[in-house]
């Protein structure tokens, strides 16, 4: 088991450098070879009609005229040994593994991460849990109950959550929800530690649109999981043997369910722990997914940088914690 | 397959719909907004009454809270409340608040040595958050500061092109200010701007930006001052404002209303919140959640639709018109033969691109380049064209003007718009269907709005590589005349390789030739004459094809008091504002 963890996190370390290239290729490369010159970069961070003196004094700032490989080696040497950055004032030390400065706000990008997983990781979780706990009931007893009307209904919602695009229910769910019925109040993040009501109070929104649409999802795939491991040898096995019909559900079938189940979440929830950008943006939400959609409007590029390492980081994660528990939930296996 | 168009417009029209039936829902008895444009010549709901937590948000982020580093209008007008600078814009509606005011300085600076030297005395008895007095120092070292364009560089420059000082790099790579000679401090309370050559309009140029805000060197943090500004103004920070998120001001008390005639200290505590999701702030806008939507620009289309039909959210909202014109510049490099462009002027429907930004609501036709908010501006003769509603083009007037320009048969060229804003790319595709009309043949190509200013249309040598003829574009002066509206849009001599704000690359002899000669004239009225022979010369030359005016719609909640439009910001006052909550 040790030796694959250690394989396992090699291979996620060799993932992220890649990933740190082809995402500097993509924002400092790309756009060179399309013709955009430090020139144009500089003039971005200028406010209006810039002049040469100001745009070269942007360039000298933020090293832009340096060749893009010297900038890729000072972004992987802050990371791996740190940086100082100075305001002007005074010299800010950044420890490793410092992910630079942002060129728009002067403040930290690992700070900036730091500040907004809680609201990302808030949304996120708050949400899995509900599609989970829904998808997963809705999806086995439609399985159960297939055929009938709750079966039907259930999967037209099912379809309709998956059709729907979260900008949508999103706006649909505030417009009725906060503004025209005053059921809940404005969607603004909480710290949990602060206020834990305030904090649960105002994600309900967030948690319930997210959750619609991988509830939907994850009912429509444990449906389809339950109907064929339903007929496996297995549970004909496990009735014959007088089991009750609860325990061949939950025991036997829900299990073998889960495991292709774990998969696709594990993929989720690494990805959206990465930035669930359409809800964080409609319900105005400070975390992950919003960050990196700023830094991309306004080239920010450490903080794109960062907010993609950071998401690349989590999904890596989330795969490797997937790994570790098909051995526990599936006894194939755990004993192959 | 679902089209994300059909859904997005489902959703805005279930929203519209929702929203108006809320409005008609309402309460009656608070109906009353004032009316229609109430705020747009007045102070409405006028209140003394303090207390209470005004709330602003903003779409997108401030660019900077640091008033030495930030240039929009409305970041000036939000500094406002946290700042104080050597003058400001008076806190009136009218014309009266687009002319400069003593703010820190006890009058307008007073010209000598042929407008080369501006002397201000400051008040005294001036004080920061902390109780320590306001100097002479401070202003010269925050004046200072805005050399270092790598530090501060959102900021305008203009004080770092004319100030006489020159090889000085700033105070973060040289500590020693007695080697930055463009300001004299020859006690506590006198300021002394020296220039490089004449420049009568420098009480403009310091009225207009928050760069003399007095920053004490011992408190400027440099790049990250902009995190928490010391205050000189009716409110403070409450901690670091927080990029991307937002901040608190609360009451300053060493601040005293007795020298200060431009700003109230009405609410208890102000809450700005940044990165609202443009949709939800009208929202919650009309529904009074928020009081002030701070870029001032005005409201989205879908609350622009439900605004104007419904009559009682139409009593809360005012249509000014906020100093912007969105113009055509007609590139002279690309399209070089001056009858090649006038066809194209010629050809215009100037008709479908008043529609297109909105019509009556969205603006008016325009005549002359400089609005009609620049003090001493001319309507102007129309120039092959005609502004009035229903003008469609002259078909004939192009073709003849292309048979002058030896092209009979049209030609070929790239209109450019930001594809992420409806209203222009309607003005491209009017412009494609007028032009074709006689044989132009414009190929409309977006880019993205965060880019296009500098790298697309911004660019010279990208616009000639890639043929790009026209584009649309917008200006607002950076002060009420000609010299703040015309100089960096008309100018050969701002012509910059990105960032360029003169897409039209207009680099006229004649206009050069008034460009530099016009600062050495004394008389404002003589000089507003020569700005409007520039904006003639410019149309004449149709290197610049006038549009619209625009308008902007706002809004303002019932509970918002002391309500109106200033002409010198181009949205509401925001020095004076309280809440009656």
């Amino acid at each position: 088991m040790i030796a694959f963890l250690i394989r396992r996190i090699i291979g996620a370390v060799a993932l992220l450098v890649v990933i740190s290239m082809v995402t500097f290729a993509i924002f400092f490369l790309l756009p060179r070879l399309a013709g955009t010159t430090p020139d144009d970069l500089a003039s971005r961070f200028a406010g209006r009609a810039p002049t040469p003196q100001t745009v070269q004094a942007i360039k000298e700032r933020f090293g832009f005229d340096d060749p893009v490989p010297v900038q890729y080696g000072r972004f992987v040497k802050a990371i791996v040994l740190g940086d100082t950055y100075d305001t002007g004032t005074a010299k800010i030390d950044c420890p490793a593994p410092c992910l630079g400065y942002s060129f728009r706000t002067n403040t930290s990008v690992t700070e900036q991460l730091l500040d907004r997983i809680p609201v990302t990781f808030s949304l996120v979780i708050g949400a899995a849990v509900i599609w989970l706990l829904v998808g997963v009931s809705v999806g086995v007893l439609s399985a159960l109950r297939r055929g009938t009307v709750f079966d039907r209904a259930a999967m037209v919602m099912a379809l309709a959550g998956v059709s729907l695009p979260i900008f949508f229910t999103g706006l649909l769910s505030l417009t009725f929800v906060v503004h025209a019925w005053g059921l809940l109040p404005s969607v603004s993040y909480h710290s949990f530690t602060d206020n834990p009501v305030k904090w649960a109070s105002s994600l309900i929104l967030p948690w319930t649109t997210l959750a619609f649409l991988y509830a939907a999802m994850y009912a429509r795939l444990t449906r389809a999981g339950m109907l064929e491991t339903m007929n496996e040898d297995f549970i004909r096995t496990a009735r014959a043997k007088g089991l009750p019909e609860r325990t061949v559900v939950t025991k036997h079938a829900l299990r073998a369910t889960l495991t292709p189940l774990l998969t696709v979440f594990g993929l989720d929830l690494g990805l959206l722990l990465g930035g669930a950008i359409l809800t964080e943006q409609t319900f105005s939400l400070k975390g992950l997914g919003r960050l990196a959609l700023d830094g991309v409007i306004g080239s920010d590029l450490p903080v794109v940088l960062g907010t993609v390492m950071t998401a690349a980081l989590f999904i890596v994660l989330a795969n490797l914690i997937v790994d570790i528990l098909y051995g526990v939930i599936d006894p194939r296996v755990r004993h192959s | 397959m679902k089209s994300p168009r059909l859904l997005a417009l489902t959703a805005a029209g279930t929203l519209a719909l929702s929203l108006g039936l809320t409005a008609c829902g309402g309460d009656d008895e608070g109906g009353n907004g004032g009316g229609w444009n109430a705020a747009v010549n007045k102070v409405h709901n006028p209140s003394d009454k303090k207390g209470g937590v005004l709330r602003m948000a903003i779409s997108s982020d401030i660019d900077s809270t640091d008033p030495g580093n930030m240039y929009y209008a409305w970041s000036t007008n939000f500094s406002r409340l946290y700042s104080r600078s050597l003058l400001t814009y008076p806190a009136k509606p009218g014309p009266e608040g687009g002319k400069p005011a003593p703010d820190l300085a006890e009058s307008l600076g007073v010209p000598s040595d042929n407008n080369k030297t501006w002397t201000f005395k400051l008040k005294k008895g001036l004080k920061y958050e902390d109780g320590s007095e306001i100097k002479a120092q401070h202003i010269k070292y925050a004046v200072a500061r805005t050399f270092d364009r790598g530090v501060l560089r959102n900021g305008p420059s203009y004080f770092s092109q004319l100030l006489d000082a020159d090889g000085y790099k700033g105070p973060y790579k040289d500590k020693n200010l007695d080697n930055f000679k463009g300001v004299e401090t020859p006690d506590d309370y006198t300021v002394v701007f020296k220039l490089k050559k004449p420049f009568p309009e420098f009480n403009e140029l310091v009225n207009f930006s928050g760069q003399t805000a007095p920053v004490p060197p011992e408190k400027d943090t440099g790049e990250r001052y902009g995190l928490r500004p010391f205050s000189s103004g009716p409110y403070k920070w409450e901690g670091n404002y927080q990029p991307g998120k937002g901040g608190t001001l609360v009451r300053n008390e060493y601040w005293d209303p007795n020298t200060d005639p431009h700003r109230k200290q009405l609410p208890d505590k102000i809450e700005v919140r940044a990165g609202l999701d443009a949709q939800e702030l009208d929202n919650q806008l009309l529904s009074g959640q928020i009081h002030v939507d701070l870029a001032g620009s005005g409201v989205q289309d879908n609350a622009r639709a439900q605004i104007l039909q419904d009559e009682k959210l139409k009593n809360n909202a005012d249509n000014p018109p906020g100093g912007f014109h969105w113009y055509i510049p007609i590139n002279t490099k690309v399209i070089d033969n001056v009858e090649c462009r006038r066809a194209i002027v010629w050809a215009t429907n100037r008709d479908a691109l008043w529609r297109a930004y909105g019509g009556d609501v969205g603006g008016e036709l325009a005549t002359s380049i400089m609005p009609p908010t620049v003090v001493g501006r001319e309507k102007g003769t129309d120039h092959f064209t005609k502004a009035e509603k229903g003008y469609t083009g002259d078909v004939e007037q192009a073709k003849a003007a292309l048979q002058r320009c030896g092209k009979p048969n049209g030609f070929e060229t790239t209109m450019v718009y930001r594809s992420d804003r409806d209203k222009e790319k309607a003005v491209a595709e009017a412009m494609q269907q007028s032009l074709a009309r006689v044989g132009i043949k414009l190929n409309l190509q977006g880019y993205p709005a965060n880019t296009y200013t500098n790298d697309q249309f911004g660019s010279p040598s990208f616009n000639k590589k890639n043929n790009i003829g026209l584009g649309t574009y917008g200006w607002l002066a950076d002060w009420p005349t000609g010299y703040g509206y015309l100089q960096a849009i008309t100018d050969g001599d701002a012509i910059v390789e990105s960032g360029n704000a003169n897409p039209s690359e207009l680099d006229d002899p004649q206009i050069n030739k008034w460009w530099d000669e016009v600062m050495t004239i004394e008389d404002p009225a003589e000089r507003a004459k020569i700005y409007n022979q520039i904006d003639d010369r410019a149309r004449s030359e149709a290197a610049i094809l006038p549009n619209v005016y625009a308008r902007s719609l706002l809004y303002r909640p019932e509970t918002l008091t002391n309500v109106f439009f200033h002409q010198g910001y181009g949205m509401y006052n925001y020095s004076t504002l309280g809440v009656t909550e």
